[in-house]
């Protein structure tokens, strides 16, 4: 019994092999990509100015097949004690032919751009608005980049980590009047 | 009695304007359909037969605000859409209530965030405020018979008073 329980610690599980995807995508793109995190969902740091050819590579690729971007969001690097360049752009995609994941990301600081990928993936379009609209990242080429959720006369990202998080006193309006008050009851 | 007794034909019924317009109002008080959020949900159920709101007289949801008595803010009042609460509010023919159904709409409840009203008393008057997140039917119910008694203290004398 107890020999059994020692063999068991011994027992050395082969590392699954990587992703077809991460296989093709190195192969083919492998100039673009800075960095290289391996594990069930493969997390690729890519080089912001060439996202778009990698995504279009990772869609059109027969091996790769990522027809679905499952998400797409920024975030606020300024909170994990990375200053510059201020947001990544993270890439989500998922794959109904082979059931494989990739993970992509990219830099981008304040007052620069990105190129979007509303142009490999459609929905991409309302995902980099909702970027736009939270942290202010801008996408170059994008054919609509509008507020979508907040106000069209916001001014601000909310998303932001130097944002207040309950919300600047100027956002909470006040709507009532004088002429409330009249004719209600006093009880 | 004593001054009116046996001056009037039988079967007159002797009372006050104030009861009538009271009794009127309260027995019949149609909310508006406006669900915000998850509250919406227990106020369907307070509507339909299990709580059957009808049993007061509130059971007839308007589709819109010219038709309604009473407003029932039911879930998360963000601040996009309180200006479309003050509209719809101001759309309701007087004499008009509210209610404000749950924390969310009482007082922000867990949002207290940039996007959110803290308070739907910001937005227009309430008249009852019924906690819980969401508040069961039950509540619902006992804060509909809370504004009944309400309204049954009101006066058509001293709303005429305080307008001028």
């Amino acid at each position: 019994m107890s020999d059994n329980d020692s063999n068991h610690d011994d027992v050395q599980v082969p590392a699954p092999p990587p992703p077809r995807s991460l296989v093709r995508l190195r192969e083919v793109r492998g100039d673009d990509l800075q960095e290289v995190d391996e594990g069930e969902v493969p997390i690729v740091r890519v080089n912001p100015e060439r996202i778009e050819d990698v995504c279009r590579f990772l869609k059109e690729d027969p091996d790769c097949r990522m027809e679905l971007l499952s998400n797409l969001s920024g975030v606020d690097m300024m909170a994990l004690d990375r200053p510059e360049p201020r947001f990544d752009v993270v890439y989500h995609l998922f794959s109904v032919a082979t059931g494989e994941r990739i993970t992509l990301k990219a830099a981008v600081g304040e007052n620069e751009e990105i190129p979007t990928v509303s142009t490999v993936w459609r929905t991409a379009n309302w995902h980099e608005r909702e970027a736009f609209d939270m942290f202010g990242i801008r996408f170059a080429g994008h054919p609509d980049l509008r507020r979508i959720l907040m106000p069209d006369e916001f001014d601000a990202h909310p998303l932001r980590k130097d944002f207040p998080i309950e919300g600047r006193a100027k956002d909470h309006g006040y709507w009532r009047r004088p002429e409330d008050e009249r004719g209600r009851s006093e009880s | 009695m004593g001054l009116i007794e046996d001056r009037f034909h039988p079967n007159i019924l002797v009372t006050s304007a104030d009861k009538v317009f009271n009794w009127a109002r309260r027995s019949a008080l149609w909310p508006m359909t406006f669900g915000l959020a998850c509250c919406a949900i227990e106020m369907m159920a307070a509507g339909a037969s299990r709580f059957d709101m009808d049993r007061f007289g509130a059971g007839i949801f308007r589709a819109t605000p010219r038709q309604a008595d009473l407003l029932i803010v039911s879930g998360s009042v963000t601040e996009k859409m309180a200006p479309i609460i003050r509209r719809l509010y101001d759309q309701i023919p007087d004499p008009k209530w509210v209610i404000s159904m749950g924390i969310c709409s009482t007082a922000g409840g867990p949002f207290p965030t940039y996007s959110h009203v803290q308070g739907v008393d910001r937005v227009v008057p309430v008249d009852v405020y019924v906690p819980g997140c969401p508040p069961r039917p039950e509540a619902l119910l006992y804060g509909l018979l809370v504004l009944q008694d309400k309204i049954d203290r009101m006066t058509i004398a001293k709303r005429t008073a305080r307008a001028q």
